[in-house]
């Protein structure tokens, strides 16, 4: 069958798309080629004296242990991050999901974490859990646990990762949800008449077909853990005690804003970007196969 | 720039027609700044007198955030092509300001063209040394400087029978005793953990941290501080952290609460926290000097200032140099100073202002506030205790202060956290050498 051709015009169409492509001229393209001209540059904070360096601030960034230690440190966060999230979000939704007296308040209080940006996320753990002032870790040294996430550095990764997962639950839930809506209950009484017990159901036929809202939330998880964790960070820990909670993000913005070193700062933002790109490539080649749609 | 600003004037001139008002030749002087609370309404009010003091210029302030955010906002403007004229920048940013030949105008030679009245011998040297060149050309004119003092709740070591210590080893003994009575979380804490607990005490010691009259006398300095004082003290502290007669606050000032609230009873900070302790203490306080190792030979020496200084961006017009050197003069006047003093809690500058508080009276009743000037006039300064230009240093602190943070948990021994901080300094000193302006 011939495709009709629905714009009569042929400008209309990129008339339509300009808009978008100059936001992502704009914002997306041209700072990333700044970034990368930056990289290649030693320069001082003010821009007064600048000199071509080729790799060098690249050559400098991996000949330096405490990047590898950064690199490792950000996947152990997204993971931590987006398996602990996406478990407690799956597990709420599945709740939520069954037919209870006042369910739309118990959804709507879920995603309400949702709507707060993250360094208020971070002010309000650090309440919580801070050494003298915190309500919980007051529990937490009445239990007996040595609570000071100022000096113990396993501590305060904890406290990262619980707020980020915490803030980012609601967004997992909301998708989990929509997705759990949409397996149809026909499938699932099927199930239930061949004699599967709620477990085996929820393994063999609910979550095969959740499987592209999962993959599709585990993408968005790990950029989010790589990237719009800096609130978080910078309310809570700046990146200490020692390195211990120092993600790629924010060694950019501590070299570069804090450090004046831009040369590096936008290398690093350069590795950064091209990390997610192959990630994202690479889950949508590979993993999307395996995905049962 | 000027030509621009002169377009819009005129264009403005021509629209407004024969109506205009003499208010057209005002000249506006941009000031950006990182003060809030009462210390944001001194400088309100300090640009309201100006302004109303004379009818050519005015001074507008604009809070920009934090210390760090108002320098990378001033930096960031730099580079787009409209820097304010008047940047305040911390201490800690001297040296990175200084490097940047032509992006500042160096007070000293902005009073000169302007023609000002100037003399840097009627200010406390103590003060502009720190932005001064080797020669006394002083690049930057200090607005809020302060100095580290050991805050002392005096209710508390009544209770427990203790004077105010004087050494390090009577401040250890002291704690022990409130550890041990009703403060079990904190014996003595301080922030500001690298500037106390490195900079500072290397000062108060005459010991070096970095070479080259630490770092005054060129970027090619190499950090110092790996020797035996400091790696003693931090000893000390990494010993008594384990049972809390030393608790860590963190390496800003977020913990000065823990002062306020009576956990912790001795507490060393700047000796600008004077607002908020006077706002907040519910008991008698004051601040003494800070304690001193009594086997270092000499000790103490005297102490270096913190705070910050008000830069001249570069570019801008003769008049409005003017403009901005009057604006100094004005700061410099003796009863404005003393009033500075006053509101803030922060150091008066020049001598005549301080021997006028003094005349008053003013440190009779409140002689804490005469502490830190006591401690940065104590002796004639050396070529350890005459300041800090380190390139970088906002950051090179983040270093120093993430090995300590290694050493109180126990990671790492206190003699390998200042030799990786040197190390790990080091390297950024030599980054921070290739870029600056030759």
């Amino acid at each position: 069958m011939q495709k009709q051709p629905i714009f009569r015009s042929k400008l209309l169409p990129y008339a339509l798309v300009a808009p978008q492509l100059a936001i992502v001229l704009i914002f997306f393209y041209w700072p990333a080629l700044q970034a990368v001209i930056q990289s290649f540059l030693l320069q001082d904070a003010f821009g007064l004296s600048t000199s071509f360096v080729w790799f060098e601030n690249y050559v400098e960034l991996f000949s330096e242990p405490a990047y590898f230690e950064t690199i490792v440190r950000t996947f152990f966060f997204s993971f931590a991050i987006a398996a602990s999230s996406l478990s407690v979000a799956l597990l709420l939704a599945v709740m939520a999901d069954k037919p209870l007296r006042g369910g739309a308040i118990y959804r709507t209080l879920l995603i309400w974490p949702y709507a707060v940006a993250p360094p208020v996320v971070g002010v309000l753990w650090v309440f919580m859990l801070h050494p003298s002032l915190g309500v919980l870790s007051r529990y937490l040294r009445a239990a007996g646990i040595e609570w000071n996430p100022l000096l113990d550095g396993d501590q305060a990764a904890t406290l990262v990762i619980l707020a980020a997962a915490w803030k980012q639950i609601s967004y997992n839930f909301l998708f989990f949800l929509a997705g759990l809506a949409a397996i149809p209950k026909s499938v699932l009484e099927a199930a239930a008449i061949d004699g599967a017990r709620p477990m085996r159901r929820f393994w063999t036929v609910t979550f095969p077909l959740l499987s592209p809202t999962i993959f599709f939330l585990l993408v968005v998880n790990i950029v989010y853990a790589f990237f719009d964790t800096f609130g978080i960070i910078d309310t809570m820990t700046r990146g200490g005690p020692g390195k211990s909670t120092e993600t790629l993000v924010y060694k950019v913005y501590n070299d570069g804003l804090i450090g004046g070193n831009l040369g590096s700062s936008a290398a690093q933002s350069v590795i950064l970007m091209i990390m997610v790109i192959v990630l994202t490539g690479i889950q949508f080649r590979f993993v999307e196969r395996k995905v049962t749609y | 720039m000027a030509l621009r600003h002169f377009g819009a004037a005129a264009a403005f001139a021509v629209t407004v027609g024969l109506t205009a008002s003499p208010a057209l030749a005002i000249t506006e002087i941009q000031w950006w700044h990182a003060m809030t609370g009462a210390n944001n309404d001194v400088i309100v009010k300090l640009a309201n007198d100006f302004n109303a003091s004379q009818s050519d210029y005015k001074v507008v302030p604009t809070y920009k955030g934090s210390y760090p955010d108002t320098m990378n906002a001033g930096i960031a403007a730099f580079r787009a092509g409209n820097a304010p004229h008047i940047m305040q920048v911390f201490e800690v940013g001297t040296a990175t300001m200084m490097a940047a030949t032509g992006a500042v105008k160096p007070v000293y030679k902005m009073m000169q063209e302007a023609g000002e009245k100037f003399d840097p011998k009627n200010y406390l040297s103590a003060i502009t040394g720190y932005y001064s060149t080797s020669k006394g050309e002083m690049l930057s004119f200090p607005f809020n400087s302060s100095s580290t003092v050991m805050w002392i709740n005096l209710d508390e070591l009544k209770k427990v029978n203790a004077e105010i210590p004087k050494t390090w080893p009577e401040v250890f003994e002291v704690a022990k005793k409130l550890h041990d009575n009703g403060h079990p979380t904190c014996g003595f804490s301080n922030s500001w953990v690298t500037w106390v607990n490195l900079e500072q005490l290397s000062a108060w010691h005459n010991v070096p941290l970095a070479s080259k009259a630490n770092g005054l006398d060129g970027f090619d300095t190499k950090l110092e501080f790996n020797a035996p004082l400091q790696v003693k003290h931090l000893e000390k502290l990494v010993e008594l952290q384990k049972d809390k007669t030393y608790d860590y606050a963190g390496r800003t000032n977020q913990g000065e609460g823990r002062f306020t609230s009576g956990e912790c009873a001795i507490y060393l900070t700047s000796s600008a926290f004077f607002g908020n302790v006077k706002a907040q203490a519910k008991f008698n306080f004051t601040a003494a000097p800070m304690p001193y190792y009594p086997d270092v030979k000499g000790a103490p020496q005297n102490s270096i200032i913190g705070g910050a200084s008000l830069w001249v961006m570069g570019g801008k017009s003769a008049d409005e140099y003017k403009g901005v050197a009057k604006f100094l003069t004005f700061l410099s006047d003796t009863d404005r100073q003393v009033y500075i003093h006053k509101a803030s809690g922060y150091l008066p500058i020049t001598k005549a202002a301080y021997d006028k508080a003094k005349a008053e009276g003013f440190y009779k009743d409140q002689p804490y506030l005469e502490t830190p000037l006591l401690e940065l006039t104590n002796k004639e300064p050396t070529e350890n205790s005459r300041g800090l230009r380190l390139g970088n240093m906002v950051q090179l602190r983040d270093v120093w202060a993430e090995e300590i943070e290694q050493a109180l948990a126990g990671k790492k021994t206190a003699k390998q956290a200042l030799d990786a901080s040197v190390e790990r300094g080091n390297t950024m000193l030599r980054q921070f050498e290739k870029t600056a302006v030759k």
